[in-house]
């Protein structure tokens, strides 16, 4: 069986289906998804916990890349993308008509499955955000990017290089640079889609250890398609099979006693 | 057989072949043009020879040997065989250039090679340049000041005596020109200025008593300056007349050429390897950098090199906004349906017009409506004469861009598609809008994609000749689009064009021989032009692509 992060088992267990709305960052409402004519998310309802890793679990193709892509609205980006039901975040729905993509979307930060930086410095890639928002105040963006890059746990390694290119940097720092760069703009949410997929095993370790201390601060969600990565990061796991969501429960009563044959199957490795 | 053909050697053969041909064709291509055209400028030596004629005399003459070929007998008359005597199948003839222009009927002359019963190139034989009627040929005997030999070929410091002299007229003559091309020009400009003002408070109805008096004023002022300047030139000018020298020509009569025109003294025949090495590197820097004279078939070439490369400049500046802004359409915003494809099918053909078709679109859009509608708006003082309702630089560029805007909207098209989805992703999810990615990241990233449609449209504007004839380019242009007075630019000004000076001197010259070399070595010097440019752009485009060498995993 799969070991569980004792860090997270030892945590309070929340009553996932009737979380209080205060320790609620997200409140998802029977959200279906179509591409075009096919559905791809079929009536997910899930409340996300505040300051938390949550894992999205699955054999590839089931829909858990694109629920986590629901979150940020970056679906907004594929034409043939229709979206019903709601997301709520602090009681608004995210796709209200009058809602501002791009401040939402400084609120959800998210990670990618590949390092993305910009081809800039290194220091331009983690006051991108800041400058965006108009900041120009030399020290301000200074003490952002050294915050930023010791929360994602880089400054070490690059703070006499700050100027230099973000290519030159190794592919895990790339991904740490990536993290810093979206922890600068101090996001609630931040969204992580398999962001250790293509990196070495010890780049992974780091990444894994960071996403555990990044919880204090935000709240985390992240997909993978590794079981043995989300049952050391989070604290509660959810498991989807086809677009549907088959269960959500805290990560040790998942991994130890699940409820649903689908997920037993998946997880003893029968399928997926 | 079978087996080699599946081995997939003869394709090899086949690609690599049709590499080689293309490579062969192109530096054949300019080894011919650069070896024609440089080989212009190396000093040939002076012949004088002798030839028989048919009336039993012998005719004397000085020059250089322009040109040779080879030529079937019985391409000549009968009586100039029977003359020389000639038993072979063919003959070499030589075209010499035998200059002195006031004295023959023309500079150029054939000479059957088997007519010359003498060919010496004695020392001492001079070519003057002139700045009219061309070069003269002869053995200089003596320096005359204000009439009177100061300086004879017997003396020992002849020819120290003489280039000092020689260098005196040409000093003095450049003075003049700088008085001309300066300070008069300048005030002529500022004359023909007053003359509009005037016009335009007529117009205005507000020419008042007070304004005439006013510019009566100022148009003396530049009167009594004019005076001065006028007076100044005169005096240069006489003083450039003192000299001159006595030249024995070919018939052995000494004839007396003027200082003032004398532009430089040179004696080929007395010249070792590196003193002919020193003169070819001038020549070549007088060619580029000097005014053309004589219609075009003497002198440098300098105002049609700026105007090309002026002309490709405004080009380059009109042309990459709008293309880039246009492909930024069509690729971002645009929905992907049948009208966009329909416009991007449109924007690629238009590559395929003729490029006269631009030109007279151009003169008859850009010239007439856009350039007449700006005269009557903007200066109604200077009509009837147009300003921009005539054909000018601004106008030449203006129609080459949209000939080449197809070419930078294609390939910036094709940049943008380049550029992987997971910055535009990692850009939005910052909270950036789309406009702010694409101005912070996209565009950046395309740049060395825009700059290799930018290389292309260089390539194809500054060869294209065939429009710019209906919406700009002349013979010769008084003025470059460019001086020193206000407002300095002149885009409204007609230009030169090196392409343009190649059909005019090779084909509209009145002696198409002695052109052939000019067109050569102004060709040669249009393909330096172009490479030249292009390496510009490429050396901008490498820096960017290695500024932006990205995610290459």
């Amino acid at each position: 069986m799969i070991s569980v992060n004792p860090s997270t088992s030892n945590m309070e267990k929340l009553d996932l289906h009737n979380l209080p709305a205060e320790q609620t960052a997200l409140d998802i409402k029977n959200l279906d998804l179509y591409y075009g004519e096919d559905q791809a998310l079929h009536d997910i309802s899930m409340r996300i916990p505040k300051n938390r890793v949550t894992a999205f679990i699955g054999p590839s193709g089931c829909g858990k890349s694109t629920l986590l892509r629901c979150i940020n609205r970056m679906n907004d980006l594929v034409e043939i993308c229709r979206i019903e039901g709601e997301i709520e975040m602090h009681g608004q729905n995210i796709y209200d008509k009058n809602v501002d993509v791009a401040a939402l979307r400084r609120r959800v930060g998210m990670v990618f499955q590949r390092p993305n930086p910009f081809p800039k410095s290194i220091y331009e890639n983690v006051v991108y955000g800041l400058r965006l928002q108009g900041v120009k105040d030399k020290r301000v963006l200074d003490e952002a990017v050294e915050t930023s890059l010791r929360g994602a746990a880089l400054w070490d390694e690059v703070k006499d290089r700050l100027n230099a290119s973000a290519f030159s940097l190794s592919g895990g720092q790339q991904q740490r640079l990536v993290i810093a760069r979206s922890i600068a703009i101090e996001p609630e949410i931040l969204l992580l889609d398999e962001p250790t997929s293509a990196l070495d095993p010890i780049s992974t370790l780091t990444i894994e250890e960071l996403i555990t201390e990044l919880k204090e601060k935000f709240t985390v969600v992240i997909v993978t398609h590794n079981m043995q990565q989300a049952a050391r990061v989070s604290d509660q796991t959810a498991f989807l099979y086809m677009g549907k969501m088959i269960e959500y429960a805290d990560t040790d009563t998942l991994f130890t006693t699940p409820s649903e044959k689908q997920t037993e199957d998946y997880i003893t490795g029968r399928y997926g | 057989m079978k087996k080699w053909f599946r081995t997939g050697k003869p394709w090899i053969w086949l690609t690599a072949g049709s590499v080689s041909i293309s490579l062969i064709a192109v530096i054949g291509l300019v080894i011919m043009i650069g070896w024609r055209g440089l080989s212009f400028f190396w000093p040939s030596a002076i012949h004088e020879m002798d030839i028989k004629q048919a009336d039993g005399s012998t005719k004397h003459i000085i020059g250089e040997v322009y040109d040779s070929e080879v030529v079937p007998t019985t391409r000549l008359p009968q009586s100039m065989v029977d003359l020389a005597d000639i038993e072979s199948e063919t003959v070499t003839r030589y075209l010499m250039k035998i200059g002195n222009r006031e004295y023959v009927p023309l500079d150029f002359t054939w000479v059957l090679e088997s007519l010359v019963t003498k060919d010496t190139t004695p020392k001492n034989m001079a070519v003057i340049e002139r700045s009219k009627d061309g070069n003269f040929y002869g053995r200089i005997t003596a320096v005359t000041e204000n009439g009177e030999v100061v300086a004879k070929q017997s003396d020992e410091d002849f020819r120290k005596v003489m280039f000092e002299r020689v260098e005196r007229a040409v000093e003095l003559n450049m003075q003049a020109m700088g008085l001309q091309e300066g300070e008069i020009s300048s005030i002529n400009y500022q004359l023909n200025e007053l003359s509009l003002e005037r016009r335009r408070l007529e117009l205005q109805d507000e020419l008042t008593e007070q304004a005439i008096a006013d510019l009566q004023a100022q148009r003396e002022q530049l009167n009594a300056d004019y005076q001065v300047y006028e007076k100044e030139l005169f005096d240069l000018r006489e003083q450039a007349q003192r000299d001159a020298l006595i030249v024995k020509d070919f018939r052995g009569e000494d004839v007396k050429v003027p200082m003032y025109r004398v532009l430089d003294v040179n004696f080929p025949n007395d010249m070792g390897f590196f003193a002919k090495l020193g003169h070819f590197f001038q020549q070549i820097g007088k060619f580029v950098s000097d005014d053309p004279r004589e219609a075009n078939t003497e002198g440098g070439v300098f105002p049609a090199i700026f105007g090309t490369v002026f002309m490709v400049l405004l080009m380059s500046i009109i042309v990459t906004p709008f293309g880039v802004v246009a492909a930024v359409y069509l690729h971002e915003y645009a929905g992907k349906n049948p009208v966009t494809k329909l416009i991007r099918i449109a924007v690629i053909n238009l590559a395929g017009v003729p490029s006269i078709v631009y030109g007279v679109f151009g003169l008859g859009f850009f010239v007439y409506m856009v350039g007449g509608s700006l005269d009557q708006i903007f200066y109604p003082e200077a009509l009837p004469n147009p300003t921009f309702g005539t054909p000018g630089v601004l106008w030449s560029a203006v129609t080459l861009a949209i000939l080449t805007l197809p070419v930078v909207i294609v390939s910036t098209e094709e940049g943008l598609s380049r550029i992987p989805p997971s910055l535009r992703e990692g850009s939005l999810s910052l909270g950036a809008t789309k406009w702010e990615t694409i101005w912070r990241i996209i565009l950046p990233m395309a740049s060395p994609a825009i700059m290799t449609g930018l290389i292309l449209a260089v390539a194809r504007a500054a060869g294209e000749v065939a429009p710019l004839m209906l919406v700009g380019v002349v013979k010769s242009a008084p003025m470059l689009p460019v001086d020193g007075n206000f407002p300095y630019l002149h885009l409204d000004r007609k230009f030169m064009h090196l392409g343009f000076h190649i059909y005019d001197v090779g084909f509209q010259s009145p002696n198409v021989e002695a052109a052939r070399p000019l067109v050569y070595a102004t060709s040669f010097l249009l393909i330096t032009v172009i490479v030249g440019l292009n390496l510009t752009a490429i050396g901008v485009r490498n820096h960017l692509r290695e500024k932006y060498r990205s995610l290459e995993h």
